[in-house]
């Protein structure tokens, strides 16, 4: 069993998915487990949910330059998932490269092994990558 | 209620001092301020310090170690990148509250080179974005483009403008103009951010004399006491996106709200305006974050010269963090020295003409931190 890089990505079986949790007083979707609302203040109602697994690209950045050890280039990118959470993420399958890149291009997640830096083994990470229909 | 005032204030150079320690730096920029306050330790009843890479290390007391061990309270402070504005706040909120009259407070900050951050133990960095202060920065930058437009060349304009401002300013760490070309053309860091959009990590020090209205009129320090018009802080509201890409952009808003309610003023009373520009992609957000013009309009400030020394509300004419340097713990307290001087007239070469109300705006955090700003307006006695 690969070990997740961050705490919010699951695994069930061989199924992996990403933690969630939705305000029950004000509605709001947040990313990872939690008990008290950010937004509203509400305690005890949240529950635990999956999150959606498609969204579209709201921001990037093709990062040229990171800590010692990281490949470069990669897109650093906010996508706006489906059922209202906002996940930041690695774009891949797309050329990193500003100019082609489409705000609002409709993406998923993926599951990867890789090696991060600082490590000597592989640890299970989501990616997002472009859905089918989306040049790449 | 009465104001306060600064009525001393100063800044060393902005460079590299690896061979000093932090005290060191933080005493002499003390004393700088004392000797233009004509006042001596003594005469302070307290102290208020900020710094960011010794936050443990009681720096305030080290520094007193230094210049003058006179049992005053000591409080150490660290909040981000609005760590020294926070000290100065401090000490204003202590004489407003009539506890003082003669306040020191003082910001300072020793730096390593290259990216903030990173370092020991298995990063995300790569798998799952970027944890880079550059990156966030893109983000925010990125997010005007996607809302209005904004080009490339048009955040690169915003550090042709602080570079060619700090050829103007004795105590900026570079003085050196950056043509477009060059700037765009200089290493990309994290896109739309090339190397020459992205604040310098230098040494530095600042500090600043406050006291209260009474005791700057029984001392006779009118003349050269700048007024505080308003001091305002916030932290970051809650945003939907601010766990993807941090937010610094509700926080500015708010704060800036309280601010001008705090002061009765309105954005078309600033004359000028030191803001934290720590990349270029910042600068524009903040224009429309500080009201100095409608959502959306900020590359056209930055097209019209509206924001270069000249214009109708200049933004960072000491250099700003892209040129000047950003010491993150002493970059608070070197605004509100550069708005001073520029309210005493006394900026030479860079001199804001007829400036009578300035504004300073520091906003700092990092990827699941939160956000810490402070705004303060200061005005021309
Ligand atoms: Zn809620």
């Amino acid at each position: 069993m690969t070990d997740p890089i961050l705490p919010i990505i699951k695994s069930e079986g061989e199924t992996h998915y990403l933690a969630g949790s939705r305000c029950g007083a004000c509605g709001q979707i947040f990313v990872g487990e939690r008990d008290v609302c950010a937004k509203c203040t509400a305690r005890g109602q949240m529950a635990a949910i999956r999150l959606a697994e498609t969204g579209s690209l709201y921001a990037y950045t093709v990062v040229e330059r990171s800590f010692p050890g990281v490949a470069v280039p990669f897109i650093d990118a906010v996508v706006d998932l489906d059922d209202g959470a906002h996940l930041k993420g690695t774009l891949m399958g797309v050329d990193p490269n500003p100019d082609t890149i489409r705000f609002g291009m409709k993406v998923k997640i993926a599951w990867r092994e890789a090696v991060p830096v600082g490590a000597d083994k592989p640890y299970l990470t989501y990616v997002f990558v472009p859905q089918e229909g989306e040049a790449a | 209620m009465s104001h306060v005032y600064v009525v001393g204030i100063d800044m060393i150079r902005f460079g590299r001092y690896p061979d000093r320690t932090v005290p060191s730096l933080a005493a002499e920029a003390a004393l700088m301020a004392l000797d233009d306050a004509g006042l001596t330790l003594k005469d302070m009843q307290a102290l208020y310090c900020g710094n960011l890479g010794q936050a443990s290390g009681m720096v305030g007391q080290r520094m007193l170690a230094e210049i003058g061990q006179t049992a005053i309270p000591v409080t150490n402070v660290a909040n981000a990148c609005a760590t020294g504005a926070t000290a100065f706040r401090g000490a204003w909120m202590s004489i407003k509250a009539g506890v003082y009259d003669t306040v020191l407070a003082v910001g300072v900050e020793q730096m390593g080179k290259g990216l903030l951050g990173g370092g020991g133990g298995v990063s995300p960095e790569g798998l799952v974005g970027s944890y880079t202060m550059p990156a966030m920065f893109a983000h925010i930058g990125m997010e005007h483009s996607q809302k209005y437009g904004t080009t490339f060349a048009q955040f690169a304009q915003v550090s042709v403008k602080n570079h060619h401002h700090s050829t103007l300013n004795p105590k900026s760490m570079y003085r050196k103009e950056t043509p477009l070309e060059e700037v765009m053309g200089s290493e990309m860091i994290a896109y739309p951010n090339t190397k020459l959009m992205c604040s310098v990590n230098v040494d530095g020090s600042a500090a600043a004399v406050l006291m209260s209205e009474k005791k700057v009129k029984q001392l006779g320090l009118m003349d050269r006491a700048v007024r505080i018009r308003a001091s305002e802080m916030s932290s970051n509201p809650y945003e939907e996106r601010q766990a993807a890409m941090p937010d610094f952009s509700g926080a500015t808003r708010v704060a800036a709200k309280r601010v001008y309610e705090q002061a009765g003023l309105g954005a078309e009373d600033i004359n000028l305006v030191e803001l934290h520009d720590c990349f270029a992609t910042a600068e524009l957000v903040h224009y429309e974050n500080l009201g100095l013009c409608a959502d959306g309009e900020a590359g056209r400030l930055i097209d019209d010269g509206t924001t270069a020394l000249g214009g109708r509300v200049p933004v960072n004419v000491s250099g700003g963090l892209l040129s000047k340097g950003h010491p993150l713990g002493a970059t608070g307290i070197a605004n509100i020295y550069e708005v001073a001087t520029h309210l005493r007239g006394k900026a030479g070469a860079r001199q804001v003409e007829g400036a009578r109300i300035g504004m300073t705006h520091v906003v700092g955090g990092g990827p699941g931190m939160g956000t810490a700003c402070a705004i303060h307006i200061l005005e021309k006695v």
